[in-house]
């Protein structure tokens, strides 16, 4: 994260010329690094008839979508306009409005190298094909987050969630990962912390980074909580996901020693033996041995999971991480086009209404609180996730072929993150509502057996749900778990839902339960790679941090510091995971809106740093942009957190509910609500107490970085604009198109490069073009 | 006809195994190729050993 050295400075025997940004001189013995910008401006405006058409077509049909969705909102709906509404919509705000953002805020210009170019060292800093660095950056950005959090918001409806989903990311999350990633390029590449300090001080710039490694710490605690929901009492599930760890290892060793490099072919070999592990965890769970080996408790699993976290992370990278990181990104991008295939075919009707019962209320079983702000927060990944902006900045920066490739890369990578939201959103409405909410209603509500989610289900009295005993228990044994009563934490709700479209796509009923049990692995499979190298970063950023006051902590190869500073990040994000699990009101329906607030403020802080930078540039006229979300974002993570704060409801409340358990603890009662022993009480007392101070302390550092970002901005208004830190410009000597496609005038330039005899073709030509 | 969906199925491998991260070894030999260093490049071998090794001093994050 802290590399930042620079290797060389420009291609091989040219020196690059210092010129200002607007006088970047181009070799007149090469073609055309960029496109003239009046030739690319008349490109963009012409419209030709096949163009009207085809923008007329996709404004209507997104149009017929929406009014399908929103309008006519028969008894069902069918899944299939959910996805046209997302996909045309994000066309629409690809073309029209990243386009805008383009035009009048950022102003590539691919005259200028890129840090890929001018800093290139073959390794970090390396120009990379514009669609293959879309992979990669989708694959960096994609986890279980967008997976997770639609399904909890579904308990409001379809409509909340999917408006959310797809207009936030259009103004919102997209805005944010192509702003951070622009900005970051023309830094060489620069990490957001470095950003932070550079444009908002040391106030702001010291603030940011705490506000980083805690929110780090949270974010981390409650992915590791889902996992350990979602395998608590599953040996099917415990024995499939343990056989990852082996199965990475040998690939590890593999690639180390046999052969290197290969990494499709050893990812095909580890999926292989990923399918024959939830094949064989079926077996497993139908023996005695097997069930009395691998059904775990979940306090058993998670401290597993804290035990495998330290391990993970002060072992060599190549021997698990790396490997884990192959398999992950091999899944993520094959089911995610699985199932859009899936759902696209099979078209599951919805019967879920637009808005539930839970819409206008905040007693919600699965997350409390009134739909504003906590849809906001529950869905953070897929509409606005600050987490994003530490991969924005940095690691892809670094890898951008052409300046102007940043909106396909930055805006477009997390569109296709928001479908994957999507995607989530509607696997989880295609389960029976009644069903729904025995899943992730908390024990402490069902009781955590069948008939006490009955009896509780029923008695929400939701329109259209009358859920029966039998329902319960034959999902059960359709999906080959022992129950799934209060399974909550959304994994497993996606996985019913993704087990039922899948196997009506391929299999049968007969494939219900390798179905799910191959979703409760992947989502394992992201969140454990995503606890490894959290784990790993919140290690370097604390020793950079403590190496301040004690400079030997700095040395990274320094066992001792490394083995320290991983066991207090374990320990934090464990101490968190404990609590979590051992919660007697149910831990993640809890703990989820610190994770959407943690993930949203880390956003509102990126944000933030974009809106300094742009005030030094003097673009007030468009500044609206960036203070759209941010102001967004800033009103619903602090009324989030005033809600956790201060709400005098002791569901939504964690001081409420803090001061109600302590007070009953002094009255001398001996159970209260749904703690029946004091050691219970205690417990929440405990938990609340933490939960209530993350969030004072979240809040108090993301209003700390917004202030100093606000009086940055203000002060580059009143002088009218600042130097801005970014590296010089440096003239471009290659030449790549901007989108997937490349225009006609862009394929005649390439089509000039081509012909460039190779003695005279310069240096960084991506070795990855020309497919 | 055969011979361009062979074509590009070939490209489409290619791109998948590139998104995979096989391109680094590519790219890294372009560079040496292109900058003029004098000594030899890296064995594909003691490519990706230095890369994981260089993964170990700077970790990179993953998303939730």
């Amino acid at each position: 994260m802290s590399e930042n050295r620079r290797h060389r400075k420009g291609p091989a025997g040219h020196d690059p010329v210092d010129t200002g940004p607007g006088v970047l001189i181009q070799d007149p013995d090469l073609p055309p690094v960029a496109l003239d910008d009046a030739d690319a401006e008349a490109e963009d405006r012409r419209w030709t008839p096949a163009k009207i058409v085809l923008w007329v077509g996709i404004a209507l049909l997104g149009g017929i979508s929406w009014t399908m969705l929103a309008i006519v909102r028969g008894e069902t709906v069918n899944a299939i306009w959910f996805v046209f509404a997302a996909v045309c919509t994000y066309f629409i705000g690809y073309r029209f409005y990243s386009k805008f953002i383009e035009r009048h805020l950022l102003k590539p210009n691919d005259r200028r190298a890129t840090p890929a170019e001018y800093k290139a060292d073959g390794k970090d800093y390396a120009a990379t094909d514009r669609r293959v660095l879309y992979g990669h950056h989708f694959a960096a950005i994609a986890g279980a987050g967008p997976l997770v959090g639609p399904v909890l918001a579904a308990q409001m409806g379809y409509l909340p969630g999917t408006v959310w989903i797809i207009v936030g990311v259009i103004l919102a999350g997209a805005v944010q990962d192509y702003l951070v990633m622009f900005f970051s390029m023309r830094r060489g590449g620069r990490s957001l912390g470095q950003m932070a300090r550079e444009e908002l001080g040391l106030i702001g710039g010291t603030a940011a980074l705490i506000a980083t490694l805690t929110i780090m710490i949270i974010i981390v605690a409650i992915l590791a909580l889902v996992v350990v929901n979602a395998l608590g009492e599953s040996p099917w599930g415990v024995f499939s996901v343990a056989m990852t760890i082996p199965i990475a290892l040998f690939m590890g060793v593999y690639l180390r020693f046999l052969r290197p490099g290969k990494v499709t072919e050893v990812s095909i070999i580890g999926f292989v033996l990923l399918m024959l592990a939830i094949v064989g965890g079926g077996w497993i769970a139908d023996t005695e041995w097997g069930v009395a080996l691998f059904s775990l408790d979940r306090v058993t699993i998670a401290w597993g999971i804290i035990i495998y976290g330290f391990i993970a992370a002060v072992l060599p990278v190549w021997l698990l991480l790396a490997p884990r990181d192959y398999l992950s990104t091999f899944m993520k991008v094959g089911t995610i086009v699985m199932l859009a295939v899936a759902i696209i075919i099979v078209r599951p009707e919805i019967s879920v209404p637009a808005f539930s019962e839970f819409a206008s209320r905040s007693d919600g079983p699965v997350v409390a609180g009134p739909l504003f702000p906590f849809l906001f927060v529950t869905i953070a990944c897929g509409a606005l996730s600050g987490f994003h902006a530490l991969i924005s900045s940095g690691t892809t920066p670094k890898m951008i072929e052409k300046e102007r490739q940043t909106r396909f890369i930055g805006y477009g990578g997390m569109l296709m993150e928001s479908f994957v939201a999507i995607m989530a959103l509607v696997a989880a409405l295609s389960i029976d509502r009644g069903i729904y909410f025995a899943m992730n209603s908390s024990a402490a509500a069902t009781g955590g057996t069948v008939e006490g989610a009955v009896a509780f289900v029923n008695s929400l009295g939701l329109a259209g749900v009358s859920l029966t005993p039998d329902m319960l228990t034959s999902l059960a044994a359709g999906v080959g778990e022992e129950s799934v009563v209060s399974r909550t934490g959304g994994a497993p709700t996606l996985a019913v839902g993704l087990a039922m479209i899948m196997q009506s796509f391929i299999g049968g009923p007969a494939m219900m339960a390798f179905w799910y049990h191959f979703a409760i692995m992947f989502e394992a499979l992201f969140i454990l790679t995503a606890v490894d190298a959290g784990t790993r970063v919140a290690r370097f950023m604390l020793q950079d941090s403590i190496g301040n006051f004690v400079p030997k902590f700095r040395d990274t190869s320094w066992r001792t510091g490394a083995w320290i500073c991983t066991a207090v990040m374990v320990a934090g994000w464990g101490s968190i995971l404990i609590m979590g699990v051992t919660d007697p009101l149910g831990g993640i329906n809890t703990l989820f809106p610190l994770f959407g607030i943690a993930n949203q403020l880390l956003a509102a802080i990126a944000l933030a740093i974009c809106l300094a930078i742009l005030a030094k540039k003097n673009l007030f006229k468009y500044i609206w942009v960036v203070v759209l979300p941010l102001g967004f974002a800033s009103v619903v993570t602090i009324t989030a957190s005033m809600y956790k704060i201060f709400s005098p409801v002791p569901g939504v409340g964690y001081w409420a509910q803090h001061n109600a358990f302590r007070n009953a603890l002094e009255a001398g009662e001996t159970s209260f609500g749904t703690a029946k022993t004091v050691e219970a009480m205690e417990a929440v007392v405990r938990n609340t107490f933490v939960q209530g101070i993350l969030s004072i302390l979240f809040v108090t550092l993301a209003i700390i970085v917004i202030i100093t970002a606000v009086i940055a901005s203000v002060r580059s208004y009143r002088s009218g604009g600042a130097p801005s830190a970014e590296d010089p410009a440096v003239p471009s000597r290659i030449f790549a198109p901007s989108g997937f496609f490349g225009t006609p005038l862009e394929k005649e330039i390439e089509a000039q490069w081509k012909a460039l005899p190779q003695d005279k073709k310069p240096a960084a030509k991506t070795a990855g073009a020309g497919h | 006809m055969p011979a361009a969906i062979a074509g590009s199925l070939r490209g489409f491998v290619r791109f998948f195994r590139d998104v995979m991260g096989e391109d680094a070894y590519r790219k890294y030999q372009a560079h040496h190729a292109a900058s003029g260093c004098a000594g030899e490049p890296l064995t594909e071998r003691e490519f990706w050993k230095e890369k994981m090794d260089r993964q170990d001093r700077n970790p990179g994050g993953r998303c939730c």
